[in-house]
C-alpha cells in the first residue's frame, strides 16, 4: 500500500482527539488560543464525520464560561475577550447546532462595539485594526443573523480600501497581499454580498501563480509552500469559482504528504512537526478538493456546506 | 516561541513562591474548565509565574512588582494577549516612562518578531510618544526588516507610522535599497507602490509613471523570472489598460526577453495582455517567437501565446485555456 496516497482519517481524528486531554508544555503555551484549537480541531472532525467523538456538553459549557459580560469571548476561561475568539465560539456552536444558547442580542452589540467611524474594525478594547477583524465580524454576525448590527455599508468600504494593485488585499490600507488578508477580505465580501467589488480575473491570477513546482501553496511570491495556504488560496479561489485554474492533483498530492502516517496529523510542509492548525487546514483544503469521503467545507464561513445550510434555513 | 528559563548571566530562576515580595499572594492555576488536568513534565518556572500572573489580574494590581512579572511571563510567553493587556494598564496607572519600554520590546523582538501582540504594544507606545517617536519606529522597523525583509507586522508597522507620525523623507531610496539588495523582495516593491502613491513629498503615481515603469523595466532586465516588477509594471497603470497598450517601450521588452528566453513565462503573459490590450507588434518581432511560424494577425497572435503558455505553465493549463477561450471576443 502507497501510505501517503491516501488520507489517514482515523489517525487524523485519534490525534485530534487526543488533544483534548493534553497538558503538556506546547498546550500551555497556546492555552490563550485554545478557543481557536477548538474550533481548528473540532471542524476538522466534522469534516472527518466524527464531530460526535469529542464530549459536546462538555465543550459547550467550557465555551460558555470563556464569555465576558461584554458579550465577547476569550481565548480560554480568564482570558480577555477578543473578535477572534468569538468569532471561534460562534462558529463551534453552529457546528453543534446550538446557536439558540447564545443570547445574540449581547454578541452582536459587543462586535458594534468594535466598529469604528472609517468602517473598520478594533479585535478587542485595545485598538488593533485588521482586515482580519472585519471577517471575524461580518461572518460571526451573519451566524448569528444580526448583520443589521454594524455599518455593513461602511464594514465593505473598508475593506475595498485595503485592496492593492496586484488585485488582492492587504491588513489595513496599502498593506501587502497576503493569501491570509486575501480570504479575509474576500470572504467578508462574499458573505456581504459585495463580491462585485473583487478584480476577480486579476486576483485570481495572483491567486493562480501561488502554487509552486510541488504543488503546494504559497502565500506571497517567493515564500515557501505551505499546508495552511492551501486553505487561504484555495478558498479564496473556490469563492472566487476559479479553483479549475490550478494544478488540484498536484496541490492534493502535497497536502497528503504532510500527513504523518504514524500518529496522524498534518504539518506545514513534507516532514515537519504536525499541529492541529496545519491538520485543520489541511482536511479542509481536501474538502475544497472534493477528495473523497470527507464532507464539503463552505469557503466562506469556514464551516462544514450542511452546517451553513443549516444556519440559514 | 521562546521559553525563557535562565536570566541572561545564568542565575538561577527563584521561583515566586521563594521570594520574600510575593509571599502575599496565593498564586491561582488556570481554570481549563472540563478539561482533566494531567499534571506531566513541563516547566514548572512557566506555570509559576503564570499562576502568579493570574493571583495579580484577579486583584487588580498595579504595581511595580506586577509590571516585573508581566516582563518575565512576557519573555517565556510572548502570545498571552492578556498579559500584555495587564501590562499596559500598569503602565499607565504607574504613569512609567513609555521611552524606557521601547527598549523592552526591542529585546523581546529578538525571538518574537512575528508575534501580534509585540506589534501592537509598540504600536500603542508609539501613539502615545506622538511624532518624536518616528525615527525611532523606522529603525526599530529597519532592524527587524534587515534580518527579516518580509516580516509583514514591521511593514505594516512602518506604514502605520509614516502615515501617522510622518518620516517620509528617505523612504522611496530606502526601497530602493532594499530592492538592491533581493530584487524579488515583493514587500519592498509593495511600500515602494505604498510611497509612490501616500508620500505628500511625491507628486503622486501619475506624475511618477514614466519614471516608475523605466525603473521597473530596469529590474525586469536583472531578473527576468520575478513576478513581483511584472506586477508592479502592470500596476502602475490600473485600468488604464489603453495606455499599456500603446506603449511600444514595454512591448520591446516582452519580445527583449523572449529573444533570450523562448519559454519567459512572465513575459509570454505580459505580451499576451499587451496584444489584448491593443498592442500590436512588428512581423518581424513576431519571428522572435517562432521564426517557422508566420503571425499574420493580432488573434493569431494572442492564440499562439496562450497556446505556449498552455505547455510551458502546464500547472496552469487551465487557466491559460480560459484565456484563449476568451481571445475571439476580445480582440476583433
Ligand atoms: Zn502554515
Amino acid at each position: 500500500m502507497d501510505d501517503s496516497s491516501t488520507l489517514h482519517v482515523q489517525k487524523h481524528v485519534e490525534f485530534i482527539k487526543s488533544l483534548d486531554n493534553k497538558k503538556d508544555l506546547e498546550s500551555l503555551l497556546t492555552e490563550h488560543i485554545r478557543m481557536n484549537g477548538a474550533y481548528w480541531g473540532l471542524t476538522a472532525l466534522d469534516l472527518m464525520g466524527s464531530l460526535n467523538d469529542l464530549d459536546q456538553d462538555k465543550i459547550i459549557s467550557w465555551i460558555l464560561q470563556c464569555q465576558h459580560d461584554c458579550g465577547g469571548f476569550g481565548g480560554n476561561i480568564g482570558h480577555d475577550p477578543h473578535i477572534l475568539y468569538t468569532l471561534s465560539a460562534v462558529q463551534i456552536l453552529a457546528l453543534y447546532d446550538k446557536l439558540a444558547v447564545l443570547d445574540s442580542s449581547k454578541i452582536a452589540s459587543y462586535i458594534t462595539g468594535l466598529q469604528q467611524n472609517d468602517g473598520s474594525f478594533y479585535g478587542d478594547e485595545w485598538g488593533e485594526i485588521d482586515t482580519r477583524f472585519s471577517y471575524g465580524a461580518i461572518c460571526c454576525l451573519a451566524l448569528l443573523r444580526r448583520l443589521d448590527a454594524i455599518n455593513l455599508e461602511k464594514a465593505i468600504t473598508y475593506i475595498v480600501s485595503c485592496k492593492n494593485f496586484d488585485g488582492g488585499f492587504g491588513s489595513t490600507p496599502g498593506g501587502e497581499s497576503h493569501a491570509g488578508q486575501i480570504f479575509c477580505c474576500v470572504a467578508a465580501l462574499a458573505i456581504a454580498g459585495s463580491l462585485h467589488y473583487v478584480d476577480k480575473d486579476l486576483l485570481g491570477w495572483w491567486l493562480c501563480e501561488r502554487q509552486v513546482k510541488s504543488g503546494g501553496l504559497n502565500g506571497r511570491p517567493e515564500k515557501l509552500p505551505d499546508v495552511c495556504y492551501s486553505w487561504w488560496v484555495l478558498s479564496s479561489l473556490a469563492i472566487l469559482d476559479r479553483v479549475h485554474w490550478i494544478d488540484r492533483e498536484s496541490l492534493k498530492t502535497f497536502i497528503l504528504d504532510c500527513q504523518d502516517i504514524e500518529n496522524g496529523g498534518i504539518s506545514d510542509r513534507p516532514d515537519d512537526a504536525v499541529d492541529v492548525f496545519h491538520t485543520y487546514f489541511g482536511v479542509a483544503g481536501l474538502s475544497l478538493l472534493e477528495y473523497p469521503g470527507l464532507k464539503h467545507i463552505d469557503p466562506a464561513y469556514a464551516l462544514p456546506v450542511n452546517v451553513v445550510k443549516r444556519v440559514f434555513s | 516561541m521562546q521559553v525563557g528559563v535562565e536570566d541572561d548571566d545564568g542565575d538561577r530562576w527563584i521561583p515566586f513562591s521563594e521570594r520574600s515580595e510575593w509571599s502575599d499572594v496565593q498564586p491561582v492555576p488556570q481554570d481549563d474548565g472540563p478539561y482533566p488536568v494531567v499534571s506531566i513534565a513541563y516547566t514548572s518556572q512557566f506555570r509559576e509565574t503564570m499562576d502568579y500572573f493570574r493571583a495579580v489580574l484577579a486583584r487588580d494590581e498595579r504595581s511595580d512588582r506586577s509590571l516585573e512579572l508581566t516582563e518575565e511571563a512576557i519573555h517565556m510567553n510572548a502570545g498571552n494577549y492578556t498579559v500584555w493587556h495587564f501590562r499596559r494598564l500598569v503602565l499607565e496607572s504607574l504613569g512609567k516612562d513609555l521611552w524606557k519600554e521601547l527598549y523592552f520590546i526591542q529585546d523581546v523582538a529578538k525571538s518574537n518578531h512575528k508575534n501580534y501582540q509585540l506589534w501592537h504594544h509598540r504600536r500603542w507606545v508609539a501613539e502615545k510618544l506622538g511624532v518624536a517617536v518616528a525615527p525611532e519606529e523606522l529603525r526599530f522597523t529597519e532592524l527587524v526588516l534587515a534580518s527579516d525583509a518580509k516580516n509583514y507586522h514591521a511593514w505594516s508597522h512602518r506604514q502605520w507610522v509614516l502615515k501617522a507620525l510622518g518620516g517620509w523623507e528617505a523612504e522611496l531610496s530606502f526601497c530602493s535599497m532594499l530592492l538592491q539588495e533581493d530584487i524579488y523582495n515583493n514587500s519592498a516593491w509593495n511600500q515602494r507602490f505604498f510611497v509612490i502613491k501616500n508620500s505628500p513629498l511625491l507628486e503622486g503615481l501619475d506624475s511618477m509613471r514614466e519614471s516608475e515603469v523605466e525603473y521597473c523595466i530596469n529590474a525586469i532586465k536583472l531578473a527576468p523570472l520575478n513576478e513581483s516588477s511584472w506586477t508592479y509594471l502592470r500596476g502602475l497603470f490600473g485600468n488604464d489598460t489603453k495606455s499599456l497598450g500603446d506603449s511600444q517601450s514595454i512591448g520591446q521588452v516582452c519580445f527583449e526577453e523572449l529573444a533570450r528566453d523562448r519559454c519567459c513565462i512572465p513575459a509570454l503573459s505580459f505580451l499576451l495582455d499587451l496584444v489584448c490590450y491593443g498592442f500590436q507588434p512588428t512581423v518581424d518581432d513576431c519571428k522572435i517567437l517562432d521564426s517557422s511560424i508566420e503571425i499574420l494577425s493580432s488573434l493569431q497572435l494572442a492564440l499562439y501565446l496562450c497556446e505556449r503558455l498552455e505547455v510551458v505553465d502546464a500547472i496552469r493549463a487551465c487557466y491559460w485555456a480560459w484565456r484563449r477561450s476568451l481571445l475571439p471576443a476580445i480582440i476583433k
